[in-house]
């Protein structure tokens, strides 16, 4: 068995609770869709685009975002719909540049293809645009070593998992997630941290998420 | 008293470890429901579950019940018809009795929370008395396309409270001027309704109505009216059982002071009456044996033409039950089409759904597995309650992250 290193800072479990506000918006087609993308708070970008996630967290593989969803389910544009479920959220460190990302691929499938501007939603059917309202709070985990970050994995909410992936490297906009930076700077264990980093978190279910980071942490600690 | 670690064993600790933590946050706040009535069934059943779970974690809680002669009930009514969209013709005088028994009621109802949350339009106008604390409105009511003078009316005193809560997001109103959030109802794992329920008395239960075990069950449990469609059931069975030898089971109640859902209930009746496979129940106040009809049954459908949020989608959803249901009101929220269950637009549309799924039974039991976590994760009583706490800090937050 390996010898357990403490960290120079113990890491602390954060957990995201969220509420749902609504903004009133809504889009019937796909040029109020794109116009209201570009206006919408970020929280509402964030929201749509993780939402599926959270909601959605047994489905496997990776459920597309809600306005894939739409798209293809709602105005039948299962061609648009498919690049919207494309695009790849791990690949964004801010959500200003995941907007334009999404706002460009729609306003490029207009323009191949000008007569999708006549198709409307029916009125049940309307894309509603609403926003997270993101409560960080601490947890009362806290993780000096691997074995005990390993032993806290397994017991804390999905939430939890959830905040330190996406939300604080996206939303939060820290460009990496919290756990490789911990194990980057206070455990000292780069391979370790850039083999989390590496993890495209999309394409799991949350449990698949904790399960296999868990994996990542437990082989490579030698426990 | 209803106990928040009963819970744990369906939705696990650290959920209730969360709820725990938020509701510490609350340390100092003390929360004041009011509404119209403490019996039945919608916003008192909530509360009656509500409000112990809130004391029991310590959150200084209580509630209220405004007063109301039997003239200002009926007009109350009128406004909940209206808001639905329903054409009702209410004078001013009307307007009137409801203005004077507000008045009564705020004389008589203690303002001394530093929250006060009012559920529904009844005690709306309380809303008056407003110091220096929050007010929050609860819209329990689908408003997506509300009659405009009683919203009109409604508009003199919304303005007024610091945030609105809506069940769903088309209810939600464009340049409203508040702050509008989301919270959608939730079922009670623990209840009579959705508890886990012994074969025996399963069986017992079918034995009772003359349901054959061995045949496939489709079934609708809803009130006897057209909003609910059970005609267009029957069609959409009538339309599969060409091909699929089934049973369909329609129970529901009626309202005796409905004479439209009586009628109904009489057509439904003579429709069925020419098929021995269709079971016809008139079912009140039997919470068990709906638990037992749906926790027998192949198929749930909920074919409704409008509808509030739809729980009793959840309640097949939660007991793993694959669900074609109409793509109305909140029914979208739970079902999400092909994952979760099937949602369709026409009776055509129903018949060949249920046709796909008692074609294709793991088919059918995955879009229920899905369904059963898509409930346990977002429409169980404890995000219900996870949500009406957050709510109450984000009245002292304008911010879209806040940090506790």
């Amino acid at each position: 068995m390996s010898e357990i290193k403490n960290a120079q800072e113990p890491f602390r479990f954060y957990t995201r609770l969220h509420l749902t506000e609504l903004t009133g918006l809504k889009a019937a087609n796909l040029e109020q869709l794109v116009e209201l993308i570009k206006n919408v708070p970020g929280s509402s970008i964030y929201h749509h685009t993780h939402k599926f996630l959270q909601q959605h967290q047994y489905l496997s593989p990776e459920p597309p975002n809600d306005f894939a969803y739409w798209v293809t389910e709602i105005l039948g544009e299962d061609d648009l719909g498919e690049r919207l479920a494309s695009v790849d959220t791990i690949q964004f460190t801010t959500i200003r540049s995941l907007r334009e990302k999404i706002m460009l691929t729609i306003e490029d499938y207009i323009k191949e293809k000008p007569s999708v501007k006549n198709r409307f939603a029916n009125i049940n059917d309307e894309f509603h645009f609403v926003k997270s309202i993101s409560f960080i709070l601490p947890t009362n985990y806290y993780a000096y070593n691997l074995k005990e970050f390993a032993e806290v994995l397994r017991k804390i909410t999905i939430d939890s998992i959830y905040f330190h992936i996406f939300e604080a490297r996206l939303r939060l906009e820290k460009g990496i997630n919290d756990f490789s930076n911990w194990v980057e700077n206070s455990i000292e264990d780069k391979e370790l941290a850039k083999k989390i980093s590496k993890l495209d978190p999309y394409t799991y279910t949350l449990d698949a998420l904790r399960k296999k980071l868990i994996e990542i942490i437990e082989k490579k600690a030698g426990y | 008293m209803a106990k928040i670690e009963k819970y744990i064993p369906i939705v696990g600790q650290p959920i209730i470890d969360d709820l725990k933590l938020i509701a510490e946050k609350l340390k100092g706040k003390s929360i004041q429901h009011i509404n119209s009535t403490s019996v039945g069934g919608g916003v008192a059943e909530i509360l009656n579950k509500m409000v112990p779970l809130m004391i029991d974690l310590n959150v200084d809680t209580r509630w209220d019940v405004i007063k109301g002669g039997e003239k200002y009930f009926d007009i109350t009514k009128k406004f909940h018809n209206a808001l639905h969209g329903k054409q009702e013709d209410i004078t001013k005088d009307e307007f009137d009795i409801f203005m004077e028994t507000s008045r009564k009621n705020m004389e008589e109802i203690t303002n001394y929370s530093d929250i006060v949350f009012v559920h529904d339009p009844q005690p709306i106008v309380l809303i008056n008395k407003k110091t220096n604390n929050k007010w929050i409105w609860r819209c329990h009511v689908d408003v997506s396309n509300p009659d405009k003078k009683v919203w009109k009316f409604l508009m003199d005193f919304i303005p007024k409270y610091n945030a609105a809560v809506f069940s769903a997001p088309s209810y939600s109103q464009q340049n409203f001027p508040i702050r509008q959030f989301l919270i959608a109802p939730s079922i009670d794992p623990l209840s009579d309704k959705n508890k886990e329920l012994p074969q025996g008395y399963i069986d017992s239960v079918l034995t009772k109505y003359g349901i054959i075990k061995d045949k496939p069950m489709v079934t609708q449990i809803s009130r006897f009216d057209r909003l609910n469609d059970p005609v267009g059931v029957i069609d959409a069975y009538i339309e599969k059982k060409k091909y699929i030898d089934c049973q369909l089971i329609l129970a529901g109640g009626t309202a005796a002071d409905d004479p439209e859902g009586i009628k109904v209930f009489e057509e439904v009746k003579e429709k069925a009456a020419k098929d021995k496979d269709i079971h016809i129940l008139l079912l009140s106040h039997s919470d068990l044996e709906v638990n037992a009809l749906q926790r027998a049954s192949t198929i749930i459908i909920q074919k409704s033409l409008k509808e509030g949020f739809g729980l009793t989608v959840s309640e097949a959803l939660w007991k793993s039950k694959p669900v074609v249901a109409s793509n109305v009101g909140g029914i979208p929220l739970q079902i999400t089409h092909k994952h979760s269950g099937l949602l369709c637009h026409s009776i055509d549309g129903a018949a060949f759904a249920i046709k796909q799924l008692l074609n294709s039974p793991e088919y059918a039991k995955k879009l229920g597995e899905n369904g059963r976590e898509h409930i346990k994760n977002n429409y169980l009583i404890t995000r219900h309650l996870k949500d009406y706490l957050l709510l109450f800090i984000s009245l002292y937050h304008s911010e879209d992250i806040v940090y506790l």
